[in-house]
């Protein structure tokens, strides 16, 4: 038996290094003084993260995610929260549990089939070259990850909680606003944090239906693998992995305060 | 009873009905359209309506008679706007090559008023040919030819569906390819997430937790970054080829990107999550003491493993799979940016439809084709995850 513990963990170590390896292996690059993105590095500067708040191209493009984001964000958590309240405890409703297939079809959707239908349909009614129509086509794609949280977390919302406080005179509206979604609110949190990451991360859509003034940071970074490489983008990925691990962490603090 | 009981149901519905126009409005509606549009075919019928109607009882052996060619250079004298009349052009020449210089001859020739001799505006108007092209296109606002040209059919002159001819379409091959790499990826998947996801389930504490969130931060990680990593780790001067260089296995770099192994690698990556977390939430669910049984009653480890952890953990990889070979089926980002020009997938194609040739017909039907795989290997993993939720 000796040998398989040995291997396993061979195993585990190789896997870990394919899984982290080139993500940590290029975040060096971004401190680079070059315009290459070589090892070894022949100096040390800031210079492309001056880059990315100085040079029009990459500020635009963070304005925009923001912008974006934030929209996105909005828009996603009040509908599929709204959603989510509605669906609770009807599972076993063949109507009900169709609809929230339905509203989960936009994770599976091919992103560039969607795209295509977007394009089309935006350009009739002007939204093609729009923040609104941006911010409504990332809402389709970020809107699933809002119904999955909230519902999870709505599960875990004992009704006898509720009950009782209808049973001391609350109104519904009170119930609603007093118990459930105080109780619900990680949920809530954490998939507007979905949301936002959803918005921050996309691209095809993106593509389809955002105008030259919409460019996103995600578009920016595709153009810029696709066009001119430069270390900027490792600049790039070094502020998203950093707020990765923000917001994961974040995440996990709102989690631990309010569970 | 009853009352409360309805009164809950129109709660539900109305706090339903926002996400619902939505999602009819932005996703069902876009979705249409696009199927809309890689069916229909509604520009000569628009622009040509009394030839529709003029020609519907035409026996095609005979040049059209008079009143329908009176009717053809009506319509053609109302076009008076110049987009429409390209339109028609671009959409009659697509079928027979000539119409272009057809066209515009006759519609110089009718700016006026007057009677009407179109064979004597050019002799083409007394051969059948072209008017029968005119009659199919005004036949139907509606057209099977993007749909047939998605699998590399077509119909031939007698109307029937036939295969196009050798080299006229790639449409075949690259759904073959988009398949032959998505299922190569799937494999990649199984191969390394099946034995990781026993290794994470076999341990506990924080070497479970150092496992699982090694899947986890690249998947929290922005595809774009990751995507960009292996860029930059792939290329030529990448950290990979210094590394074979500097061990002296290789003395020229061994090109790893804009070819089918650099998608591979890098869609293995994006994907591996997808397997290893299906696989792993199975395995956790086996009662631990199953192996030690199956040891007990005299089995060798590896029958064990065969006969008792493999079969059960099988749920957990079709799940993984299926999940993974859909993703991969449309993937657009990877391909386009780490491979090559023989690497792109249908998504790629559909992309360069729709952006770069403009040919919404075409672009919709593919994605059509693409949308109706998806949603296929979508309803098998819903009717596989149902049924387990039923069994559990």
């Amino acid at each position: 038996m000796t040998p398989l513990p040995i291997l396993k963990l061979v195993f585990a170590a190789l896997v870990i290094l394919f899984l982290l390896g080139p993500l940590i292996a290029v975040l060096p690059l971004s401190l680079t003084d070059s315009v290459f993105l070589n090892y070894p590095i022949p100096g040390y500067s800031t210079r492309w993260f001056r880059e990315l708040v100085t040079a029009d191209s990459w500020r635009l493009s963070i304005v925009n995610s923001l912008l974006i984001g934030a929209g996105t964000t909005t828009l996603a958590t009040l509908l599929g929260t709204l959603a989510a309240l509605g669906l609770r405890g009807r599972r076993a409703s063949l109507v009900f549990s169709t609809l929230r297939t339905v509203f989960l079809l936009p994770m599976v959707v091919p992103a560039v089939v969607l795209g295509v239908g977007m394009q089309l349909m935006f350009s009739r009614y002007g939204l093609t070259n729009t923040y609104l129509g941006v911010i409504i086509a990332h809402t389709v794609v970020a809107v699933p990850f809002v119904l999955v949280n909230v519902s999870s977390a709505l599960q875990g919302v004992d009704v006898r909680l509720e009950q009782a406080a209808a049973s001391l005179g609350a109104a519904p509206a009170t119930v609603l606003f007093a118990v459930t979604l105080p109780i619900a609110l990680p949920g809530i949190i954490s998939g507007a944090l979905f949301a936002f990451a959803t918005s921050l991360d996309e691209v095809v859509l993106t593509l389809f239906v955002a105008g030259p003034n919409q460019r996103t940071l995600a578009r920016q970074m595709f153009a810029t693998i696709r066009e001119n490489i430069s270390p900027a983008i490792v600049s790039a990925a070094a502020v998203f992995i950093v707020g990765t691990i923000v917001l994961s962490l974040a995440m996990l603090a709102v989690r631990r305060r309010l569970a | 009873m009853q009352r409360p009981a309805l009164r809950q149901r129109l709660t539900a519905v109305l706090l339903l009905a926002p996400l619902l126009a939505f999602m009819l409005s932005f996703f069902v509606a876009p979705l249409v359209t696009m199927m809309k549009s890689a069916v229909s075919d509604p520009v000569a019928t628009e622009a040509l309506p009394r030839t529709a109607a003029a020609l519907a009882g035409w026996d095609r052996a005979n040049v059209p008679p008079a009143p329908a060619q009176s009717a053809f250079a009506a319509d053609i004298r109302a076009l008076r706007n110049d987009e429409q009349f390209g339109d028609l052009v671009r959409r009659l020449n697509s079928t027979q090559s000539g119409f272009r210089s057809l066209l515009g001859k006759t519609r110089r020739a009718l700016d006026g008023t007057g009677a009407v001799d179109l064979a004597a505006i050019d002799p083409r108007w007394s051969e059948t040919s072209w008017w029968a092209t005119i009659a199919d296109a005004v036949a139907s606002p509606w057209t099977d030819k993007n749909l047939l040209a998605a699998v590399d059919l077509e119909r031939n002159t007698a109307g029937n569906i036939a295969a196009m001819p050798e080299g006229a379409s790639a449409n075949r091959l690259i759904m073959i390819r988009t398949f032959v790499t998505a299922a190569l990826v799937t494999l990649a998947c199984i191969l390394i997430g099946l034995p990781y996801a026993m290794v994470a389930a076999s341990v506990e504490g924080w070497r479970r937790q150092i496992l699982l969130g090694a899947v986890l931060l690249p998947l929290w990680t922005s595809l774009l970054v990751r995507t960009a990593a292996w860029y930059i780790v792939l290329q030529d001067n990448g950290l990979i080829n210094a590394a074979l260089k500097g061990l002296g296995l290789t003395s020229t770099p061994i090109p790893l990107m804009f070819n089918r192994l650099g998608v591979i690698i890098a869609m293995t990556h994006v994907l591996l999550p997808f397997m290893v977390l299906p696989i792993f939430s199975v395995l956790i669910a086996i009662p631990r003491n199953l192996m030690p049984a199956a040891a007990s009653l005299g089995a060798h480890p590896l029958r064990a493993f065969l006969h008792v952890l493999l079969p059960l953990s099988m749920r957990g990889v079709v799940s993984g799979a299926l999940l993974v070979f859909m993703a991969a089926l449309g993937y657009y980002i990877t391909p386009a940016l780490i491979g090559g020009a023989n690497d792109q997938m249908i998504s790629s194609v559909i992309a360069y439809y729709a952006t770069a040739a403009a040919n919404w017909g075409m672009a919709g039907a593919l994605g059509l084709v693409l949308l109706a795989m998806t949603i296929l290997l979508y309803a098998v993993y819903i009717r596989l995850t149902a049924a387990e939720e039923r069994s559990a």
